[in-house]
């Protein structure tokens, strides 16, 4: 080691007070220098990254296609205002085929291989409770835009949330005040036979018996079915309102039978946006909607009170005035749900930057920051509308639409209010071990 | 029968238990999930196997008894509150009970009847669960909670949602039943089974009972489904109609096809290639179920016999 002149022996090296004084100026000044300084940076300016469980096959890729489309917009947005905690945002997409088993495997993807920091962005129900098991097991928390109530049930675990989108419990509470005051008391409710269908099945009773009206009739109707005439004659003749709340391909048949079997002499009809969400609402068969009411999440067609944040949100995912997407008309979006997206992704960035994140090590802290939010305040992080959240059930509850279909399109006739959609919670989240 | 080497046969399939042992310590920790998951799911496949493989009778129905075990086990869990064990001795002997009366009533058919009355009565089974929400959480399912999945045994305490414990269980089921099968097979029971297969009129004529050892072949068949279906949904905690679809008495058969029927060890195969092939290929394109389906169009073309039955002919012709 050591040289003939003893260059290199540190056994001859003595440190004065002054080469000590200099060495520690020289230290620090490195240490303050830009260099280095944005060497400390690269450690912590690593993109936050984000999988998405994407229904990109299978029964959910209608739905799949615009979250991806709406998730990397509000993406776009978060990063060109800086990113989360300035950091940029990267979303690591991975298809579950709209299959739960599939959904569980993703889950565990993100977790383990791609490493993200949060797993997100589920639309059906199945898949949530799928892969709820995995995000917990792999204390990853989990944002899923789903409107089912299973997250709110509290019988998923504590790194499930839904924080951009309301609960379908909520959405159905809160239809019942109108329906009871303007389109009649006595009500048939037609639905799919299955959890769909029995979700409605449950709440809807109750929610319209506290506003002094009732379910005269429930017609379940088989997920097999393709000819529905023969289930009408079971149809009260009293019947005020036909509350309908039919899914997938067979709607328009659904529609079109039901207009045959009554002609221009027909009930109010109420129904969920989810039976027509991707769906041309001038499709042929439809006209017998005309005059017919809808819930709807966020409208799809463009409002004429529309706030600056709305039209700003909408110009960012790229859907026109129809609802449809920018330059082809025909493919029409699922704006009652895919604006959950949006919402949930600052969600997540002001959780975030509340918990002082840095990496997975503090996905505990970014859990209780999340349970810790309370309000979300309508603007362009929240163009629906101002949400409150419930931590101990990771459920927020926010306003909701009815329109009505004129001249081929729909139009916000009444927003309903926060408190129309709470409800006692079922249990609490916090109390579980993290 | 072919050269008979026990030695050989039982060395080669204690070579890949030994083999899948080792991979715990060495696989990625995705891949351990992911290998945990395959070996529950081969289980389901060996069931398959012995029925069509063996015995030469093409069920479409199998979703009913992988299941009966997942509803056998996860329902006791969820609303009754048993333990892991009972849990899943209840979820096999659902599956039996279920291939009992199934194998009853539909072995009075053979052929094309036969796969029409498995998928009739896996269609009932399917639209039951659905009909019955309120207890099995319908087409949504049901999560059984990481604490109800802790069992212990003579003081230690197991926990199934640890990765390790999960991978040591989903191995221990499958060399179980890989050697019974194995076992089964190489028995005077498994000869007549194959006799059945080759020629059922020829097995009558030479005394034996076809219809009491096809029978007994759906049951042990439905039991190894059961079994395979009450290990998911204690290991993985989900519970979901999904998995009595028609999809998941498909699944089987494609991963045995693929994997080669009447091989033991084809099933194992199968999955870990069907499963491999949709985990990448799903990376890079979402039309990767086209990209199975070609997979699946080419084993069929150039290894008729699938994978390991093609190895079977060429190398290893002791294999059973």
């Amino acid at each position: 080691m050591a040289d003939k002149n003893g260059f290199f022996d540190l056994s001859k090296t003595t440190l004065s007070r002054r080469t000590a004084l200099k060495g520690i100026a020289v230290g620090a000044g490195l240490a303050l220098a830009p260099g280095f300084v944005r060497y400390s940076q690269a450690q912590s300016s690593a993109p936050i990254k984000i999988g998405f469980q994407s229904h990109r096959t299978g029964i959910g890729a209608a739905y799949g296609r615009w979250y991806e489309k709406t998730s990397a917009a509000a993406v776009k947005a978060i990063n060109d205002a800086g990113g989360i905690s300035g950091r940029k945002v990267e979303l690591v997409i991975e298809d579950d085929g709209t299959d739960p088993a599939r959904g569980a495997e993703v889950v565990n993807k993100f977790a383990k291989q791609h490493k993200t920091d949060i797993a997100f962005g589920t639309l059906f129900s199945h898949v949530v409770i799928g892969s709820a098991p995995a995000a917990g097991e792999n204390k990853i928390p989990y944002f899923v835009v789903s409107e089912g109530h299973h997250v709110a049930s509290t019988k998923l675990n504590r790194y499930v949330f839904q924080p951009g989108i309301t609960d379908v419990k909520s959405q159905i509470q809160s239809m019942a005040p109108w329906i009871a005051a303007n389109a009649g008391k006595k009500v048939t409710q037609i639905f799919p036979d299955f959890a769909f269908g029995y979700d409605h099945r449950d709440y809807l009773p109750p929610a319209l018996k506290a506003q002094g009206a009732d379910v005269i009739a429930q017609i379940a109707i088989p997920p097999t079915e393709s000819s529905f005439t023969k289930y009408f004659p079971q149809i009260p003749a009293e019947t005020e309102v036909i509350y309908h709340v039919m899914v997938g391909p067979a709607v328009l048949t659904f529609v079109k039978e039901l207009g045959e079997f009554y002609g221009s002499n027909r009930p109010q009809l109420f129904g969920f946006m989810d039976s027509l969400e991707a769906t041309d609402i001038n499709s042929p068969g439809l006209e017998f909607l005309d005059g017919s009411h809808f819930w709807e999440g966020s409208p799809r067609y463009a409002q004429a009170d529309d706030s600056a944040a709305q039209k700003a949100y909408r110009a960012a995912v790229g859907i026109d005035d129809n609802g449809a997407a920018v330059g082809d008309p025909k493919d029409v979006s699922t704006a009652s749900h895919m604006f959950g997206c949006w919402e949930t992704l600052y969600v997540v960035k002001k959780a975030m930057e509340d918990a002082g994140y840095k990496g997975p090590e503090d996905r505990a802290k970014l859990v209780e920051a999340t349970e810790a939010l309370k309000e979300f305040a309508e603007g362009p992080e929240h163009p629906q509308g101002p949400k409150t959240f419930n931590g101990k059930i990771h459920q927020c509850f926010g306003i909701q639409n009815i329109s009505k279909v004129e001249g081929g399109k729909l139009k916000v006739v009444h927003k309903t209010k926060i408190e129309d959609g709470l409800y006692e919670p079922e249990g609490d989240y916090t109390k579980q071990a993290l | 029968m072919r050269d008979a080497s026990p030695a050989k046969t039982y060395a080669l399939h204690i070579g890949v238990i030994a083999l899948l042992f080792a991979l715990n310590f060495v696989l990625p920790d995705y891949h351990q999930g992911l290998f945990a998951r395959i070996m529950a799911l081969a289980v389901f496949a060996m069931g398959y196997n012995l029925l069509f493989g063996y015995v030469g009778l093409l069920s479409l129905g199998h979703a009913m008894f992988f299941s009966a075990g997942l509803y056998g086990a996860g329902l006791t869990v969820y609303h009754l509150g048993w333990g892991v064990p009972e849990a899943f001795i209840a979820g096999v002997a659902c599956g039996a009970l279920l291939a009992l009366i199934v194998g009853l009533l539909a072995l009075r058919t053979a052929g094309v009847a036969f796969m029409i009355v498995t998928m009739m009565f896996a269609q009932v089974f399917y639209l039951l669960i659905l009909y019955f929400a309120t207890w099995t959480g319908g087409d949504q399912g049901l999560v059984i909670q990481q604490a109800s999945r802790v069992f212990s045994i003579g003081g230690t305490s197991f926990d199934l949602t640890d990765p390790t414990v999960r991978y040591m269980s989903a191995l221990a089921l499958f060399a179980i039943v890989l050697l019974v099968t194995l076992a089964v097979v190489r028995s005077r029971f498994g000869r007549v089974l194959v006799a059945i297969r080759e020629n059922e009129e020829r097995t009558k004529m030479l005394g034996y009972d076809t219809v009491a050892n096809k029978l007994a072949a759906v049951v042990a068949s439905g039991a190894i489904c059961a079994a395979s279906g009450a290990a998911y949904a204690l290991l993985f905690g989900y519970v979901g109609s999904n998995f009595a679809s028609i999809q998941y008495s498909i699944l089987p058969l494609l991963w045995v096809l693929l994997g080669g029927a009447a091989a033991t060890l084809g099933p194992l195969i199968g999955t870990l290639f069907m499963y491999y092939v949709t985990d990448i290929t799903s990376g890079f394109t979402s039309a990767y179920l086209l990209i199975v389906g070609v997979a699946l169009i080419l084993l069929v073309l150039f290894a008729p016999k699938g994978i390991m039955g093609s190895i079977r002919e060429r190398w290893l012709r002791w294999l059973t």
